[in-house]
């Protein structure tokens, strides 16, 4: 079958794309700027061809704990939110992630703190990668970019969530939410069957048959060095995860002397920076993390200990948070600075080059 | 005929379910849990359908449900137990699926959860133990606390000026199209745990046809947290409780 | 006419000495022992062995399920 082009919005590209990874159900409840995962998934009926749910929750809180519900079941669910109904979530993804269940949970930022603003932003940088509700937990997050990865994540997000046992999180923005690009929809893939969920989740709450013992999807563990060695187990789990699945894209590195590094639209403008810079005779690279946890720090590492990068430019449409992260890798050998913008402003590439002139030049 | 005689395996008239496993429950002696998960032990097994039910615990007394109750269980978030229980019900509507909440769990913390899955009428169980008081967190004020009962919350006893009034939800839920049975038990005595069996029965019956959910409320004694004995406890019950919240199916369609 | 005579077995390990079995006794059968058993609880007994009838009341009321109740016609 001859590749299948579309023209449609990156919150519409998650709702097909859900739907022909074979997901099981979809919980959720409205706010901008993500709706358009919610209402496409409604127009497209999918309970009718594929079988799968959808259903509008009551609030954020409730439909995290339906993905609680049907993730304990060994089902392929997911949630949808923008960043005020993310943090109403965060109670639940602590849970989920305490229970040790795979789910996805797209987050299609806006402009915070509090009620802030309809329009895009990265602010959820730190709630997202640092755990985001209470207790010793992380999250798998990948940022895309455009379009296409908001269509190709929904399914790798479910692959990693199954893998580790773990939730996963789209971290995407307003502007990858709402504009339209083309993009190849990936091809239909089943949903598991009873067998089939039985085989790959045996600890789920699929129905205890007279061959093994209650299954019991839960967090609690009273006895404290009984929790520890909980907590020490998704340490190990965690750390896994750091080393088998990082993800990153390089632009322009190789001879570079400078490099931004910038996630989701953020990378996009920075794509414009770098051709600009290069222009000036500036030698300007780009360091695009994927997942943002893991966070691709031995790259940066690397980098920072050659003797050809004089600096690096952590560009975030935020007051500076993946920035941190970039410090944690560089430990000193250079120069990094922020720039961005706040309140859903997305920076221009030359105020981009221009900071970087500013900081280091 | 010596006792000795009598006790003989044919002659056994009642005994613990087998679905309620062998370890000892938590719960102080003489509380209304006990009762009820033997009930829903006895219902499973009469019922026949241990493989195809899915309990939820709430946070709360019963938190630890599933350590004694022989089937799939999910622990959920304080109050969160009908949301859980809606996302297992949708995604395996073949499955018996039933909620276990305290007072402050459905009616205080998760009060949107019970009423919207009421609301939508999810074909689930929902059992709901008011007994008026917080028993696992050390006896506070319930959103069931009667005007004037003391508590470690309320201490000179619920002031309805300062804490509002006792929240009779079942009565709440009775309105909502979703609801198809609605009933308010008791478990304090022989005939009232019969009665109190059937209405879960019934309550597990109706969830396999799919008309909506039934929300059974069994009134309750935590005579830990009203500091009196268990015996002492049921008498309170019926004086004190009943009148707030008299006993009897409230809906049945 | 033949004549019910019922006989009560209690889990004495499983059981708390709540009393709420012997309140429930339409027939005064049971007691709390004056051993305790491995939590230190006073447990239910069968004190008046010949009123039992085997109702089952106090298996009903048993909140840790640790009564069986047995029961015979006698002719």
């Amino acid at each position: 079958m001859s590749e299948e082009i579309k023209l449609m919005k990156g919150n519409e590209a998650i709702a097909h794309a859900a739907i022909r990874c074979g997901c099981d159900g979809y919980f959720g409840y409205p706010i901008t700027p993500q709706s358009e995962i919610m209402e496409t998934l409604m127009d497209e009926q999918p309970w009718k061809t594929t079988g799968m749910v959808v259903l509008q929750a009551e609030s954020e809180v409730a439909a995290i704990n339906m993905v609680y519900g049907g993730a304990g079941c060994g089902k392929k669910v997911m949630t949808s939110s923008s960043s005020p109904g993310v943090s109403l979530k965060q109670e639940g993804i602590s849970y989920i992630a305490g229970a040790e269940l795979p789910c996805l949970i797209v987050n299609v930022m806006r402009g915070g703190p509090g009620l802030g603003t309809i329009q895009p932003s990265q602010a959820d940088y730190f709630q997202a990668v640092k755990g985001g509700g209470h207790g010793d937990y992380k999250v798998i997050v990948l940022a895309p970019a455009s379009v296409q990865e908001m269509a190709d994540f929904t399914a790798l997000s479910f692959d990693l969530a199954f893998k580790y046992s773990n939730p996963a999180m789209i971290l995407a923005d307003g502007v990858i939410g709402q504009m339209m690009e083309k993009v190849v929809l990936p091809p239909f893939v089943d949903r598991l069957t009873k067998s089939e969920i039985e085989k790959q989740s045996p600890w789920a709450t699929y129905g205890k048959p007279a061959s093994r013992k209650p299954n019991v999807i839960t967090s609690l563990e009273l006895e404290s060095k009984d929790m520890e060695q909980r907590n020490l187990k998704f340490q190990a789990k965690y750390r896994e995860i750091e080393e088998n699945e990082v993800r990153y894209e390089e632009l322009a590195c190789e001879d570079a002397e400078y490099l931004l590094v910038a996630f989701g639209s953020s990378a996009r403008v920075c794509q414009k920076a770098v051709e600009l810079a290069r222009e000036q005779g500036i030698k300007l690279g780009l360091i695009r993390p994927i997942t943002l946890w893991p966070f691709p720090t031995k790259l940066i590492q690397s980098y920072a200990s050659s003797s050809k990068v004089k600096g690096f430019l952590a560009v975030e449409m935020n007051a500076g948070q993946m920035i941190e992260d970039v410090r944690l890798a560089v430990n000193g050998k250079v120069s990094v600075e922020y720039f961005g913008r706040l309140g859903g402003i997305v920076p221009t590439p030359d105020e981009v080059v221009e900071a970087l002139k500013a900081k280091f030049l | 005929m010596t006792t000795k005689d009598i006790i003989k395996p044919e002659n056994l008239v009642y005994t613990k379910s087998r679905i309620l496993n062998d370890t000892p429950m938590h719960y102080c002696p003489g509380c209304s849990h006990g009762v009820v998960h033997k009930l829903i032990a006895e219902v499973v097994e009469e019922m026949d359908i241990q493989e195809d039910v899915i309990g939820v615990a709430p946070v709360g007394c019963a938190v630890f449900a599933y350590n004694y109750l022989d089937f799939d269980f999910q622990e959920a978030a304080h109050g969160r137990a009908p949301a859980v229980a809606t996302g297992i019900k949708r995604l395996m509507p073949e499955k018996y699926v039933f909620t276990y909440q305290g007072d402050g769990d459905l009616a205080a913390i998760g009060t949107a959860e019970t009423i919207h899955a009421c609301n939508r009428g999810e074909n689930i169980v929902i059992i709901f133990i008011n007994n008026g008081i917080y028993g696992m967190t050390g006896g506070q004020m319930a959103p069931t606390t009667l005007e004037g009962m003391k508590t470690a919350t309320c201490p000179y006893g619920r002031d309805t000026a300062i804490n509002g009034y006792p929240l009779n939800i079942t009565d709440l839920l009775v309105k909502l199209e979703g609801t198809r049975y609605v009933t308010r038990q008791s478990v304090h005595n022989s005939a009232s745990v019969r009665k109190a069996k059937n209405a879960i029965r019934k309550g597990f019956e109706n969830s396999k046809e799919g008309k909506g959910t039934s929300v059974i409320e069994i009134v309750s004694t935590c005579n830990s947290g009203w500091k009196m004995t268990p015996d002492q406890s049921n008498k309170w019950m019926v004086e004190n409780m009943f009148p707030a919240y008299p006993i009897g199916d409230l809906k049945d369609i | 006419m033949g004549k019910i005579k019922g006989a009560v077995v209690v889990n004495t390990e499983r059981c708390k000495g709540c009393e709420l079995c012997i309140v429930a006794c339409p027939s005064k059968v049971l007691a709390l022992s004056k051993q305790v058993n491995a939590k230190g609880y006073n447990f239910a007994y069968m004190a008046n062995e010949d009123a039992c009838v085997g109702c089952s009341a106090c298996g009903y009321v048993c909140p840790d399920a640790c009564i069986s109740v047995y029961k015979v016609k006698v002719e």
